[in-house]
């Protein structure tokens, strides 16, 4: 095969380790493995990579602008579509193996259980970003497109939110998230372009 | 090993349980079978959960926070020689050794549901004798209106108490009608075995029409009070735990619904179709309803 360039060619293999957690949790639902509470298992594992992968995404600008490695930009689209891809499967599990016979409780869930609102309010909002994701979508929205996308940090911090309030005494872990939120939002901030930068997003692909 | 002293203990417990220099490690005691006077399905012959999921998905904070770290951490720690401290509005009080405890009191396997808070359950056959029983010895005074009890503090084995997680040591505590109620059993066992230390070793509570954190674990001390006691999680998050807990589908959790809950039990995939109704007082409102007549449920969650 031939690809345009490195990046190109690297990524394939990053699609496939995106795609291993849930390669996992799928052995070990057909073998058995997923241990006293199979449920709880898929669950917690489908959340936290959904979490893990929205940061990563969020990391991209960051990492570009503190190691001038802006290529990296062309790996965001795929940790993006990758972070929806393990939110809605948690979704789905949540819905079809969790609820199972009583799946239309869902709605008084997201009524009236904060965690519950919250997680589906951040996947709703994924939706417009991922069908806003191609590169037609980005030509046509221009620099609204831009503005839309940042809704990814509001996002995130939803699930962290989510994380949080879901979890009964030990918050740690939640709490490292949320940090690794904020990081990233100061990053963010001081990683600001300067005026000299390119602003647009055709630019930015191109570098 | 609970051993010796209490006659209805199984064989094979050997002599040393009677020596106060007991501290042989788990791994080598003979057989921690227990031999049991009689045994009453509670649970409608519900498929029961297996042994292996019942004592490796555990809430005992003490040793960690996850479900898994029960099992996983809990091996360091001596659940022999044991003693438990008998206080409060009594005309016996003191100190008493778990073959001082058990004595008199004849084992009987209660196969039980065990509803979590967090909306799962299991339905688990434990070996233990009523609570009734073991406080009337200690004649309780009229003004006795509550017992309070409290779980073992030892860091040192307990790697969870090292994180500030709960506001250490564990306590919970019944109403004296509650506690004095046939259903509640003081167990000593689970599956016709001695408690694993993941399950409390060597002695807990069991009240199967609440919540199981009112089940509380190796406990040290038994307190006849005149005022409701504090209790752990109620301390942490009154509006989340209240002090009855009673098992109810009509009051949700503010973080879970409670209607339905995920049973785990028998063996098998078993990936599927797990949720079942939650009933009223866990199944047992038969037995205990009568206990809250005229209460509001609601507000005494
Ligand atoms: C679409 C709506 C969502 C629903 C219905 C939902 C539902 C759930 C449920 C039922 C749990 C397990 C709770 C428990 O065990 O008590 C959970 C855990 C979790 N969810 Fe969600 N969730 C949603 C959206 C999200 C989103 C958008 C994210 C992150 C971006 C997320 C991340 C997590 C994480 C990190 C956990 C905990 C994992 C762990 O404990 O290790 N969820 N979710």
């Amino acid at each position: 095969m031939v690809f345009r360039d490195r990046i190109a060619a690297t990524k394939p293999l990053v699609f496939v380790l995106c795609l291993l957690p849930f390669a996992h949790l799928v052995w070990d639902a057909m073998h058995g493995t997923l241990g006293t509470d199979p449920v709880a298992q898929l669950e917690h594992r489908s959340g936290d990579w959904a979490l893990r992968l929205l940061l990563a995404t969020l990391a991209i600008t960051p990492l570009r602008r503190f190691t001038g490695w802006h290529r990296a930009v062309r790996f965001r689209r795929m940790l993006g579509l990758f972070a929806f891809f393990y939110v809605s499967v948690h979704l789905l599990i949540y819905l079809f193996v969790d609820l199972g016979g009583y799946w239309a409780d869902i709605f008084e869930q997201i009524a009236k259980k904060p965690y519950i609102t919250v997680g589906f309010a951040a996947w709703l909002l994924l939706i417009p970003l991922a069908l806003t994701s191609t590169q037609g979508a980005m030509r046509r929205l221009g620099r609204h497109w831009q503005r839309l996308h940042r809704l990814a940090y509001l996002i995130a911090l939803l699930g962290v939110l989510h994380y949080y309030w879901l979890v009964k005494a030990d918050h740690r872990e939640p709490i490292l998230y949320l940090c690794a939120w904020i990081a990233l939002m100061l990053a963010r901030l001081r990683a600001r372009p300067r005026a000299d930068a390119p602003r647009s997003n055709a630019a930015r692909l191109r570098t | 090993m609970l051993g010796l002293g209490a006659a209805a203990l199984a064989t094979g417990c050997g002599s040393e349980a009677a020596s106060p220099q007991a501290t042989a490690p788990q791994a080598k005691l003979p057989d921690k079978s227990l031999a049991v006077a009689r045994h009453v399905d509670d649970a409608n012959g519900e498929a029961q959960t297996t042994y292996t999921d019942a004592t490796h998905y555990n809430n005992f904070y003490e040793f960690g926070a996850n479900k898994s770290d029960p099992a996983a951490r809990s091996g360091r720690f001596a659940a022999h020689p044991w003693s438990v401290e008998i206080a409060g509005l009594a005309e016996k009080t003191g100190r008493f050794t778990l073959e001082d405890i058990l004595k008199n009191h004849a084992l009987e396997e209660r196969v039980y549901r065990m509803r979590c808070v967090e909306a799962w359950s299991m339905v688990i056959p434990w070996v233990g004798f009523p609570l009734a029983g073991l406080l009337d010895r200690f004649k309780p005074l009229a003004s006795a209106k509550y017992v309070a009890f409290t779980t073992v503090e030892r860091p040192a084995q307990m790697p969870g108490m090292a994180d500030r997680i709960l506001d250490w040591p564990y306590r919970e505590g019944l109403r004296m009608d509650e506690a004095m109620h046939p259903l509640t059993l003081l167990a000593v066992g689970m599956y016709g075995r001695e408690l694993p230390n993941q399950n409390g070793a060597p002695l807990r509570l069991i009240v199967p029409w609440k919540y199981g954190f009112k089940g509380i674990k190796s406990i040290v001390k038994i307190e006849f009070v005149e005022s409701m006691p504090r209790t752990t999680w109620n301390v942490m998050a009154p509006d989340e735990y209240g002090f009855y807990a009673n098992v109810n589908p009509a009051v949700d959790h503010p973080r879970w619904s409670q209607k339905t809950e995920r049973r785990i039990a028998g063996t098998g995939f078993n990936l599927f179709g797990n949720r079942i109704e939650t009933l009223p007082f866990n199944g047992y409102a038969e037995q205990v309803a009568h206990l809250y007549a005229g209460m509001d449920l609601h507000k005494y969650f």
